[in-house]
């Protein structure tokens, strides 16, 4: 697969999943493109991992549909793994998972992690941030076009979810992969961000950082106090600013920018 | 003399044959932590033992077919969101239950109940020897063909839909896996104890390993020095040969577990 700037790597098409009666996805339509780094945030239960899960080919979609590049290789990094204490694992043993990889390139990608000293440590002995790190060199392996993270930093505190950001960008910018996460993290998650994308259930808005930050669907699913927290963390890099910040159709909120919001008080 | 090391002999064949593949398996068992799930197959299997009988199938065939139907039933019982250990706890004991009253009905065919529940390894015969072995090979096979993409499946099942492996095929191997070895299991230590073969090795082999590979090939040698050692016991003070063997490996467990204590605080 060639790659340069604006090729297309995935395009979900009016993607609808339901659990049972429960509509948990509904009319998403995504286009990820060669070296973009996209993050979709949602509160609880707005179907974040469904929609990465529909990505890897872990759920079917029960409507639409997902293309991918061909040769599109994908790295994905799970949410969290419980490894049990009974599975005696070493990280290079783990690296190898289902196939075999070398000694040479299972270093290299720990050293891409930062967690190059832990190749001949058990895996149940390492602490949150080295696990995730091996999880990313796992993720790495493969020279993935498309880097997945499902909620990355949970368990980590905040600056070391803001390294791990940081870990990501700089991943980004040596493989030139396209990064797709889901993160509670608003703040610092969305600093790293080229798009962001405000998901509950349906696609409430999308845009640089900034404009879904302003976006009023996005304050009524996260409150106004986000706003400064973003300015807080926020880090020269080179953003793209030729996005359009785009109302998703059947957006359940009040288009009405000007009117004063209940919910801005209560936040 | 001869006519007695011969059956020794056959026994001994035997207990290693189903030590070689419980073992490796039983570490699968215990790192999904599906312990149970052996013992509700393998209590099953005392129904099959009442169908072979009463339909005049070999014992092997009718143990197969209910311990896979056993299997069957948890699996897809569990996937509708019922509570594993509590739907194991019914299956178990009722299949057990239904067994032993089914064998109640068998007019003119006088069992011996108890060679079923705790095996008759002292009166394996050729045939059974070459059903052991060959369900034995059977297994292992399908092991180390299935073997990354098992242990891929037991981290995670996102990280294995990621990684191309689809996580219900392979439960399907290991049910079918659990159902060979207990139906080859039942002669040689009954339907009651062959959960303990496939548990106490693994569990024994854990502190003496640090690859998956080593705990399953530590495990597949305690077991087999359990039979041969259980066997040599029960030889020796007329003890019970299942009971026995399984008592070899539970001093084992003991021992592995108390050397890994030693070694803690010397480390």
């Amino acid at each position: 697969m060639t790659q340069s700037k604006d090729t297309t790597l995935t395009r979900i098409t009016d993607l609808g999943v339901q659990f049972g009666d429960a509509p948990v996805l509904r009319n998403i339509s995504l286009t990820l493109r060669a070296g973009e780094i996209t993050t979709v945030v949602g509160p609880n239960g707005s179907g974040k991992s469904t929609l990465l899960r529909c990505l890897i080919g872990a759920q079917r979609p029960d409507r639409g549909e997902i293309s991918h590049a061909p040769g599109l290789r994908i790295g994905y990094v799970p949410q969290k793994l419980h490894i049990d204490p009974t599975l005696p694992l070493t990280v290079a043993r783990f690296l190898s998972l289902p196939s075999r990889v070398s000694a040479a390139a299972a270093r290299e990608a720990l050293d891409r992690a930062g967690a190059g000293d832990l190749y001949g440590r058990q895996m149940a002995r390492l602490s949150g941030g080295q696990f995730q790190r091996v999880l990313l060199a796992r993720a790495l392996l493969s020279r993935p076009h498309l880097l997945i993270l499902d909620e990355a930093t949970q368990g980590l505190d905040q600056p070391g979810a803001a390294a791990f950001y940081q870990r990501i960008e700089q991943v980004r910018a040596e493989l030139g992969c396209a990064v797709l996460m889901v993160s509670h993290d608003l703040h610092v998650v969305m600093a790293a961000s080229d798009r962001v994308i405000c998901l509950n259930g349906h696609i409430c808005c999308e845009g640089a950082p900034e404009q879904v930050a302003q976006a009023e669907e996005y304050r009524a699913l996260f409150g106004t106090g986000t706003q400064g927290a973003l300015a807080l963390y926020r880090h020269d890099h080179n953003h793209r600013h030729d996005h359009d910040h785009v109302h998703g159709p059947g957006c359940a909120h009040d288009h009405d920018h000007d009117h004063p919001h209940d919910h801005e008080a209560a936040e | 003399m001869s006519l007695l090391d011969d059956f020794l002999i056959r026994a001994a064949l035997a207990a290693v044959g189903v030590a070689l593949a419980a073992a490796p398996l039983g570490c699968f068992v215990v790192w999904r932590r599906m312990a149970y799930f052996g013992d509700a197959t393998s209590h099953a299997a005392i129904l099959g033992v009442a169908l072979s009988l009463a339909l005049s199938l070999p014992i092997f065939a009718g143990a197969l077919a209910v311990a896979l139907i056993m299997a069957v039933a948890i699996t897809m019982l569990s996937q509708r969101g019922h509570a594993m250990d509590t739907l194991l706890g019914v299956m178990a004991h009722s299949a057990l239950a239904v067994g032993l009253v089914a064998v109640s009905f068998l007019d003119g065919v006088r069992i011996d109940l108890m060679a079923y529940l705790f095996g008759e390894i002292l009166a394996v015969s050729r045939l059974d020897l070459l059903v052991i072995w060959t369900g034995a090979a059977l297994v292992l096979a399908l092991l180390s063909w299935r073997w990354s993409a098992l242990l891929t499946a037991t981290l995670n099942t996102d990280l294995a839909h990621a990684a191309g492996v689809n996580p219900a095929r392979e439960q399907a191997v290991l049910t079918l896996a659990l159902a060979l070895v207990v139906a080859v299991a039942i002669k040689v230590v009954g339907v009651l104890l062959i959960a303990a073969l496939l548990i106490i090795p693994a569990a024994t082999a854990r502190p003496l390993a640090t690859t998956p590979e080593r705990m399953a090939v530590a495990a597949a040698a305690i077991g087999a020095l359990s039979g041969l050692a259980g066997l040599g016991l029960s030889y020796h003070y007329d003890t019970p040969a299942g009971p026995t063997i399984v008592c070899v490996a539970a001093g084992l467990f003991l021992l592995s577990t108390l050397l890994r204590g030693r070694l803690m605080t010397r480390g």
